[in-house]
């Protein structure tokens, strides 16, 4: 393994994000673990998001879909878990869950199953008409849940206890801050490997040449939405954690600024850089904090930021500490 | 009787009022280099692009090892064994010249569904990716960023990741373009070789190439085949004088 600045960048990120919260465990300063664990939530949600974004070239601005599946999963199967209503008879007894593990479970597989009805329909196009249909995919879910009464419409769901893991205390904020930094990790190693892999070398290839992968005898259309699937799955999975980090799940999750926002993690750390949403919405958190403390506004500093990115550091953040990437290989 | 590979029936593509291709019929046999020239604008790439499949013609029909595949698509095809070289490179230009050849390679074995072990170390797609880069003369440069490389050498590339699929024909569309004398020269030398292998329908702008390498000629004008020969045909032919060498004299 080459210890290259980008490595040392990347290892130096992740211990922060675990140092900080520790720090402010040992100070009790609870508030601050709660920052870093909504930092490592986003971060995941990011990450599910580069892997079309970045390794695939897909500009979803859809995202939102799937982070929302992920929270009303946590939030359907707890409110029922809370009130003891079963949510299905047939064909067996379901009365919910407050168990992470099968929460988990259910937001990966009804985001994956999301990601590939509108990966199926939108990535028939692409440019700017791939952007507007998953925007308007988006759309229509964040409406259909303002409308959906039985969940709490516009007004959301909330869930009195944090779900329950196995072996855990998960009302201790920095239990749960580990519950999510351990997934974070996670995903990190598997999109590092997706990227380096068969299907990772293939995907980013139709994203810089479509003629030369189906030359070589490669569909794009099915790479991209396997693609797809996984970086919604990924994305549904950061939803659930972050409606379980607020006890709250409402429409607001499936709104297009929230998809904005995810981007916005992978574009200030660096769109394709591995660790680029962990750098973003650590940033992104940080800023809200600091700035927001003076004043309401602080969005049009977040905003300028964003420009001067675009301008001046196609790498993001991560491209601007350590340099162009190399091509691996 | 050499075996048929490839069969284009009276092709006709139109592109608004222009003519591209006008009842092209012409067909491709094991062993041989099958030489298509005409000047710019003749229509060469438009065929080209019917036999890939990234075009469909208006009418007639493509068939490729005796099936026919007007309706399959570009994948389909290529898995059926047809390799090509574009005439204006396309190539995944932020990878390394290996990683190029080992998508090749990867393309030729069609199974790209492996999400875990690193696809750069897997020495089934190593070696014929490197065979392949040293065959055309690009080993040396296997670590490059392909958009770091000359023309020439990018057009050298693209023979590489056709060798990698091991197909059972190659279509090239102008591999000499941007080589310079010595690489056109060396190019030749390896197609020569290379038919061998597999056929090789080869459009080319230059004229001691195609003389030196093509078993037959066809000669390509407003859409429209106006002769098939061997060279000394070809060069005598008095249409073909006219309309396309004579052109090249004057020139
Ligand atoms: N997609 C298209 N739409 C409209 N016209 C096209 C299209 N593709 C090609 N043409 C036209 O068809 C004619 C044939 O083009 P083609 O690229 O096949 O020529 P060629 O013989 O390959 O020329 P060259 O030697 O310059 O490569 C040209 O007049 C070109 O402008
Ligand atoms: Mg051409």
């Amino acid at each position: 393994m080459m210890l290259t600045r980008e490595r040392l960048l990347n290892w130096a990120m992740i211990a922060a994000l675990l140092i900080v919260p520790l720090a402010a465990w040992s100070l009790d300063e609870p508030f601050i673990i709660t920052l870093a664990t909504k930092a490592a939530i986003l971060a995941l949600a990011g990450v599910g998001l580069n892997i079309a974004l970045g390794l695939g070239g897909m500009i979803s601005l859809g995202h939102a879909a799937f982070f929302g599946i992920g929270g009303y999963a946590m939030g359907i199967l707890a409110a029922h878990a809370q009130n003891y209503e079963p949510l299905f008879a047939w064909p067996f007894l379901f009365e919910g869950s407050n168990q992470m593990p099968l929460i988990w479970l259910v937001a990966v597989v009804f985001s994956a199953l999301a990601a590939l009805v509108i990966g199926a329909l939108s990535l028939r196009t692409s440019g700017v008409y791939f952007i507007m249909i998953t925007l308007a995919f988006g759309q229509m879910l964040y409406y259909f849940a303002i409308s959906w009464s039985a969940y709490g419409g516009e007004d959301g769901l909330s869930i009195w206890v944090r779900n329950e893991f196995p072996g855990l205390n998960t009302l201790d904020p920095i239990q749960f801050f580990a519950i999510a930094y351990v997934i974070l990790c996670l995903a990190l190693v598997f999109a590092a490997r997706l990227a380096r892999s068969p299907f990772g070398l293939a995907l980013a290839a139709a994203r810089q040449n479509e003629d030369r992968v189906e030359a070589v005898g490669l569909t794009p259309f099915t790479l991209r939405l396997i693609a797809f699937v996984i970086s919604g799955a990924i994305t549904g999975l950061a939803g659930a954690l972050f409606a379980d980090l607020n006890r709250f799940v409402s429409p607001t999750m499936l709104s297009w600024h929230t998809s904005g926002e995810i981007m916005i993690f992978v574009i200030l750390g660096g769109v394709g850089r591995l660790y680029g949403p962990v750098a973003g919405a650590a940033l992104y958190i940080m800023l809200e904090h600091l700035l927001g403390g003076i004043s309401d506004y602080w969005q049009i500093f977040l905003g300028l930021l964003l420009l001067l990115i675009v301008l001046f550091a196609r790498g993001g953040l991560i491209g601007a500490l350590a340099g162009r990437e190399k091509a691996h290989g | 009787m050499a075996d048929l590979v490839l069969q284009t029936n009276k092709l006709n593509k139109s592109f608004g009022a222009l003519k591209a291709s006008s009842d092209v019929s012409l067909d491709l046999l094991t062993g041989e280099i099958h030489a298509l020239i005409g000047p710019n604008g003749a229509g060469k790439s438009t065929l080209i692009k019917q036999i890939a499949g990234n075009i469909a013609p208006d009418s007639g029909t493509v068939e490729l090892l005796g099936r026919d595949v007007t309706r399959l698509d570009t994948v389909a095809r290529a898995r059926m064994g047809l390799g090509r070289t574009f005439q204006i490179s396309a190539l995944a230009m932020e990878y390394t010249v290996l990683q190029n050849a080992v998508l090749g390679a990867l393309g030729g074995q069609g199974r790209p569904f492996r999400f875990f072990r690193n696809v750069m170390k897997d020495p089934g797609l190593l070696e014929p990716a490197r065979d392949a880069l040293e065959r055309v003369g690009l080993v040396d440069d296997a670590g490059r960023r392909t958009a770091d490389l000359s023309h020439g050498q990018r057009r050298q590339l693209e023979v590489a990741v056709a060798l990698t699929l091991q197909p059972k024909l190659f279509l090239m569309d102008e591999p000499m373009a941007g080589l310079g004398a010595a690489g056109s020269k060396e190019l030749t030398g390896f197609l020569d070789g290379l038919r061998q292998q597999a056929p090789i329908l080869l459009v080319e702008h230059d004229m001691d190439a195609v003389f030196a390498l093509a078993d037959r000629i066809s000669v390509l004008v407003y859409g429209q085949i106006i002769a098939t020969g061997t060279a000394d045909e070809i060069r005598a032919n008095a249409e073909v004088r006219r309309a396309y060498l004579g052109e090249e004299d004057a020139a």
